[in-house]
């Protein structure tokens, strides 16, 4: 009885029109073909020899693929003034370094928002929540003047200190804490003597593996692409794509090896998305912003 | 004698605050090193930026006072400023419910696709995003001789027979600027609305076919939107931040400034007058104006969603 109940049920559910189904399906497909063309124009573009590069009519796909355009690329940068290894330790090590300060910063500020209420709490997070609501880009002048009177200008702090205070990654964490994490749990430490820092290390942090590893693909995605910043002049300190955005105006010239530079700097993010991409998923179904 | 018993509260109640604090030491201490920097590269800009607002200042002299002076000559005295704005608004009204819309579409089209298929889906629909406005390859596509590729494919087949200068004419780089932002905006809040979707128990729209639910879009409009309004909050604000501070694909594409300022924004101006003029007290003033624009309407838009669904 209960069975065919639900089957009935069931029945009901999938009445919707077959067409719908088509249609959707094809819409989703035709969509995302047409968002794949650029990138597969750029795919394209990096893997021709010279002489196929400007051909007329133009080929979306190379006849005789070649790396030449990413060798090139090493040899071009190799011998120049500041080689390019120097660039790529520089965006290697700011990427790790910020993203990891970021996490650590993050998840500490976000286990006691999430697990505590003390005064000026409430606050100090709906402030933080509040800067979603603006641009960081709103800030560089001012934030240029705040480097710059703490003689950070220069260094590698310019990159690596605001990276740390990231306020979307401290929003994803709390939410996933808020909701993830069973209070009997933490409570039940307590009794066994836990103190804040056992708890925090020992139950919580592996307890949030999905947010921290989708904190790590955001801050990856935003420290990579890290270019050209104005408080930094020393060149040895400057990231790579300051330096592959150097190469790529040398114009038509280079334009194999431009759309090499491109494809570098998305496959580095986009590998670390697919890496952690079930647990970014987790962490994003609870991302919602409560009434 | 009420004097007193008013002080005398205050004084209690700072006391039982203090107190309060003090139990809490530890929780200061986890949040004091994030906090501590969220003030310095946040907050401090902040204020920063709104006190030169109201200054002359230019890197070079002492800052002086000059009132709401910097506010005139933004909305009265800069045409520049205000063709800015309206552009701004425009590229915003197009790009940001556009990239929300594609975002929620996309995301709904591929819901109820197996679960390979979807991550597959998933991660060719978010890789655009990743690639920051791609703008040298858009360069190349739009270029205005007959090899760019656009122009290319175009008088190959006939269509035209002179190359179209695609990024030098103001009726064509706006829509070109346009579909180049929408391209990389399935991002952050593509994602979110993915994981919503996923979230919704089946146990909802079995309830809902029982109720008389007909066909797919009462089921959206009357199921899947109402549960959805945590992620269509977040979402909302991730997209409308993101429309308001396009500058710099439109520098990549067009150049700062663009032809005839057709398609110059707020971002651009402030760039200009903030790294290349150093007028710093102008360019402060710039940034606090589009910063409370972008806190108003996200404040205005959260309002609207919640209406949704009742």
């Amino acid at each position: 009885m209960k069975t065919k109940k639900k089957q009935h049920l069931i029945k009901k559910r999938l009445s919707r029109s077959r067409g719908g189904d088509v249609v959707m399906i094809l819409a989703l497909s035709v969509f995302t073909l047409i968002m794949m063309i650029p990138l597969i124009y750029a795919i394209g573009m990096s893997l021709k020899p010279a002489n196929e590069l400007w051909v007329f009519p133009p080929t979306i796909l190379p006849q005789h693929p070649t790396l030449k355009n990413y060798k090139d690329l090493f040899s071009l940068m190799t011998d120049s003034w500041v080689p390019i290894q120097r660039y790529l330790f520089n965006s290697v090590f700011i990427t790790a370094v910020g993203t990891f300060g970021h996490i650590i910063l993050a998840s500490m500020a976000a286990y006691v928002l999430s697990r505590y209420t003390f005064p000026g709490s409430r606050f100090i997070f709906s402030m933080i929540k509040g800067t979603l609501m603006f641009s960081g880009a709103v800030l560089a002048i001012p934030n240029y003047l705040v480097m710059n009177a703490l003689n950070l200008t220069d260094s590698y702090m310019v990159y690596i200190l605001p990276a740390f205070s990231n306020t979307l990654g401290l929003f994803l964490m709390k939410q996933f804490m808020d909701q993830m994490i069973p209070m009997s749990l933490l409570e039940s430490a307590e009794i066994d003597g836990a103190n804040d820092w056992v708890k925090f290390s020992q139950i919580v942090m592996p307890l949030v593996k999905p947010a921290w590893l989708t904190l790590i693909v955001f801050s990856v995605r935003d420290l990579w692409a890290t270019g050209a910043s104005p408080y930094v002049y020393t060149e040895q300190l400057k990231t790579l794509p300051y330096a592959l955005s150097q190469i790529a105006t040398g114009g038509v010239a280079r334009a194999g090896v431009g759309a090499a530079i491109s494809i570098i700097l998305i496959l580095v993010p986009l590998v670390v998305f697919i890496l952690s991409q079930s647990n970014v998923m987790e962490t994003m179904s609870t991302s919602g912003m409560k009434e | 004698m009420k004097e007193m018993t008013l002080k005398e509260r205050v004084h209690a109640d700072l006391a039982y605050q203090w107190k309060q604090i003090k139990r809490n030491k530890v929780k200061y201490l986890f949040l004091a090193p994030y906090l501590i920097l969220f003030i310095v590269f946040t907050v401090c800009p902040v204020v920063v930026s709104i006190y030169f607002s109201f200054t002359d200042f230019n890197m070079l002299e002492k800052p002086n006072f000059i009132g709401i002076k910097n506010y005139y000559r933004l909305f009265l005295a800069d045409d520049l400023y205000i063709k800015a704005l309206g552009n701004t608004l425009m590229f915003a009204l197009i790009t940001g419910p556009g990239g929300y819309l594609l975002s929620l579409l996309m995301a709904w089209f591929m819901n109820e696709l197996p679960r390979a298929v979807r991550v597959v889906f998933t991660v060719l629909l978010y890789s655009p995003s990743l690639a920051g406005g791609m703008t040298n390859v858009f360069k190349i596509i739009f270029s205005s001789d007959a090899q760019g590729y656009l122009n290319a494919f175009l008088i190959n087949y006939g269509f035209i027979s002179v190359p179209i200068k695609w990024l030098e004419n103001a009726d064509y780089v706006v829509p070109i600027i346009i579909f180049t932002v929408l391209w990389g905006s399935l991002g952050t809040s593509f994602l979110s609305f993915i994981a919503g979707l996923q979230g919704i128990g089946k146990e909802y729209y079995e309830a809902g076919a029982m109720d008389g639910i007909r066909n797919r879009w009462q089921e959206l409009w009357y199921i899947t939107l109402p549960l959805m309004k945590p992620q269509m909050l977040f979402s909302a604000v991730i997209s409308i931040t993101g429309a308001f501070s396009i500058g710099a694909i439109i520098t990549g594409l067009a150049g700062n400034p663009s032809v005839d300022y057709c398609a110059h924004t707020v971002m651009q101006h402030l760039e200009d007058y903030g790294t290349v003029r150093y007028e710093m007290g102008y360019s402060s003033s710039i940034a606090t104006v589009l910063f409370l624009i972008m806190l108003g309407l996200n404040t205005a838009v959260q309002k609207l969603i919640k209406k949704i669904g009742r």
